[in-house]
């Protein structure tokens, strides 16, 4: 298929499914779904069907809208109104006011700073597109960046163009992507893999998962451009089984793909031939790491190794392999389309584009949200979360997960960038962001990303099996109020030698909840400690 | 050396799930987990027989097979009760109070996460994100996410599955 080809079936797409006068788009990705807009739509659509009202009013299903706590979030259009929290009974209603004067008690605001304070990039068609639909997407440039690669670039013009964005893997080290793929491509070797990582086994976020259900299609396009720069033909999806719509929507679309031979053998009528399979996770916060994860594939249990060689040069089955992160991928497609220099026209000197968070925890808007890189904590927090609920106030955002930090009220005013999050002692990580107010207690907070540590460590290597377990051991004296200053030293002590002596990234960051909890709220340790009490009052002393 | 198949354990039709599986990866080792996958799917658990019935099919030492399926989470060897209820205990889930559910199912029903009533009725399980984050704290009551769940209101969908 042809750039142009690509363009007659995008608009006779369009030609065949006159405009409706009406079209309510409703969110059917999982936050959505489990408030129950599978339900609403089958209410507004049995309304629309009694009052015959068919051929003008169109119901669609769309991806994630952003504001999944107020969820079922839905659109009308073309009134531009958005209601949320929608249930059955709201259908007459909203089918009787289309055109009309909203219904007042389910408009959800859509000129908040929620809505207007964010840049899509990555999200440019999630709540816009049927995920499920692969003529959506096309109908939206979809697969026109692969089409024009094929036709037009050769694959090193591609790896420049992706190097010229200053790209930089969104799965948690930013590490530069154009740089990995040309590694890549140099690898010599008969068979080259790419593997998409979409195990996101952070706790705490769920970024991956809103991308894969609300716009598939774009995963599999910047899959496909990356294995045609580095030279690979087998591409694997690892995704966690904890995340079945994911799975099933990536199957359609995959499946859809295949039959437009998008993806497949001979894309658009070229040599060009790249295959997609989906493995599941099974469940291990390790297998996200990518020797971990490529052991996993393999069938084995994801265990780590010592790295060099790294994937690039020996990966999946001993073949060069690239790896790279869901939305990593998903940027691919508008850097090509919109060239280098306008990626990196965005964001910060070192820190290009965007970033996707999973704003969550005490914040009065939670949700999905993409940035520009460079904003501050203080804009993402009260501007577009809204600020802290009921009364409390703001006490630190814990970044990155388990391998982050929190980061306490003083840095408010940062910007958000790899380098100035890890200045201050956390990550950018994959992009889960935790609001905490003063009812969370901080050692407490450490204890449950070290207990989280324990159990997810792989066993492989003593300093991370032993140590965090130690370390949980020493917090959780902490919390009962049984430790001593000896004890808070020893714990110090044990972080370092965690930190420096693991063989993955595991063990290396499991330290970093509790040094940068140690670092900015060590009067709470001491108070633990020294008075026996827990000053938010979560932890139970015993006496 | 000529290889013959095993049959599966018993004439369960269930089995053909897996043999399906099995015979897409053409009866590849590799293909262990996603054997299992289909195997839990299909039967709910990883039962033993199960367990020796892949590792032949498969050429993979049982001893492996175990290692694999003890090394993940996501799989149990153990059948699940009637009804499951999985707590969300990610930070998200953590921060908004999801320790406070467990505590009530776990108080009510005498049940600690990971265990099962006597009864066979009901299995506690906790999970470390379902990535539903933004409706913390999240539980999956019977594979149905539902979210900003209390203590109250757990107890209340536990106690429609029980009290009759
Ligand atoms: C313990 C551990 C867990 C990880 N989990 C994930 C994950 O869930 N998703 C992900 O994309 N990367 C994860 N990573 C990072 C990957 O190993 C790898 O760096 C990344 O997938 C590379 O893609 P990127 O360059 O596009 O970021 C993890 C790393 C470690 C050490
Ligand atoms: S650091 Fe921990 S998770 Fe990583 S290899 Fe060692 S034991 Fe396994
Ligand atoms: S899941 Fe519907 S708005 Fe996010
Ligand atoms: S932390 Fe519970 S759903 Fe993510």
């Amino acid at each position: 298929m042809t750039p142009e080809e690509l363009r007659r079936l995008a608009e006779s797409h369009e030609e065949a499914r006159p405009e409706p006068r009406h079209r309510i788009k409703i969110c059917v990705a999982a936050g959505c779904l489990s408030a129950g807009s599978d339900r609403v739509r089958e209410a507004l659509q049995n309304e629309i069907a009694q009052r015959g009202l068919e051929s003008e009013c169109e119901v669609k299903g769309v991806g994630c809208l952003g504001l999944c706590t107020a969820g079922p979030l839905m659109l009308v259009e073309p009134d531009g109104v958005m209601y949320q929290g929608v249930t059955e009974q709201d259908a007459p209603a909203i089918v009787e006011s289309l055109g009309k004067k909203p219904v007042e008690q389910l408009v959800c605001p859509s000129d908040m700073s929620f809505f207007t304070k964010q840049y899509k990039i990555v999200l440019e068609n999630s709540g816009v597109i049927d995920p499920e639909k692969i003529e959506d997407y096309i109908a939206r440039d979809g697969y026109t960046a692969l089409a024009r690669v094929l036709e037009e670039m050769t694959p090193q013009e591609v790896i420049d163009e992706i190097t010229r964005s200053g790209l930089r893997g969104r799965g948690g080290a930013g590490y530069p992507t154009g740089l990995k793929w040309s590694t890549v491509a140099k690898a010599g070797g008969s068979r080259k893999f790419v593997i998409c990582n979409a195990d996101e086994g952070d706790p705490g976020a769920f970024m991956d998962r809103s991308v894969l259900e609300s716009d598939p299609h774009r995963v599999l396009e910047g899959m496909a451009i990356a294995a045609y720069a580095v030279g690979a033909s087998q591409g694997f999806l690892y995704v966690r089984a904890e995340y079945p719509l994911a799975v099933k929507r990536l199957r359609t679309a995959i499946r859809q793909a295949e039959r437009l031979g998008l993806l497949g053998n001979n894309i658009c009528g070229t040599t060009f031939s790249f295959h997609v399979d989906i493995r599941l996770g099974a469940g291990a916060f390790v297998c996200g790491e990518e020797t971990a994860l490529i052991a996993s594939i393999e069938g084995k249990r994801g265990q780590p190794r010592p790295r060099p060689p790294y994937p690039a040069e020996y990966g999946l089955w001993g073949y060069p392999t690239l790896i790279n992160n869901v939305e990593t991928f998903a940027n691919v497609a508008p850097i090509i389309r919109n060239g280098g220099d306008w990626f990196a026209s965005i964001g910060t000197e070192k820190s290009k584009g965007t970033k996707v968070f999973a704003l969550a925890g005490r914040v009065r808007n939670t949700g999905l949200i993409e940035v520009p890189m460079g904003i501050t904590l203080r804009e993402i927090i009260f501007d577009i979360g809204g600020g802290i609920p009921d009364g409390h106030r703001f006490k630190a955002v814990q970044t990155g997960g388990p391998s982050g930090g929190c980061i306490p009220e003083q840095y408010l005013d940062m910007p958000v960038d790899y380098e100035s999050l890890a200045k201050v002692g956390s990550i950018m990580g994959s992009g889960g962001m935790i609001v905490m107010d003063e009812t969370s207690c901080m050692v407490d907070v450490a204890k449950f990303f070290m207990d989280f540590c324990v159990s997810e460590s792989c066993g492989k290597c003593v300093p991370c099996r032993v140590g965090t377990a130690q370390m949980y051991h020493l917090l959780n004296k902490i919390t009962s109020g049984e430790a001593t200053m000896e004890d808070l030293a020893l714990l110090e002590e044990l972080c370092d030698m965690v930190k420096y002596t693991s063989l993955c990234g595991l063990g290396q960051t499991a330290p970093n909840p509790v040094l940068s909890t140690l670092q900015y709220f060590r009067e709470e340790y001491i108070a633990h400690i020294v008075d026996k009490q827990c000053p938010a009052g979560v932890c139970q002393m015993r006496q | 050396m000529h290889f013959t198949k095993p049959s599966p354990p018993s004439d369960d039709k269930r089995w053909r799930i897996v043999e399906a599986t099995m015979r897409r990866h053409g009866y590849d080792p590799n293909a262990l987990i996603e054997t299992l996958h289909s195997v839990q799917q299909t039967f709910g658990y990883l039962e033993t027989e199960a367990l020796q019935y892949v590792a032949k099919a498969l050429r993979v030492p049982l001893s492996k097979v175990y290692g694999v399926a003890t090394f993940y989470h996501f799989f149990t060897l153990k059948p699940q009760g009637e009804h499951t209820c999985v707590v969300c205990m990610g930070t998200a889930c953590y921060i908004k109070g999801a320790p406070h559910v467990v505590a009530a199912i776990s108080e009510k029903y005498q049940i600690q996460p990971g265990e099962t009533t006597a009864d066979g009725k009901l299995s506690l399980l906790t999970a470390r994100c379902i990535g539903a984050c933004g409706l913390a704290p999240a539980v999956v009551f019977d594979g149905e996410v539902a979210g900003k769940v209390t203590p109250e209101e757990a107890l209340q969908r536990i106690g429609r599955w029980t009290d009759q």
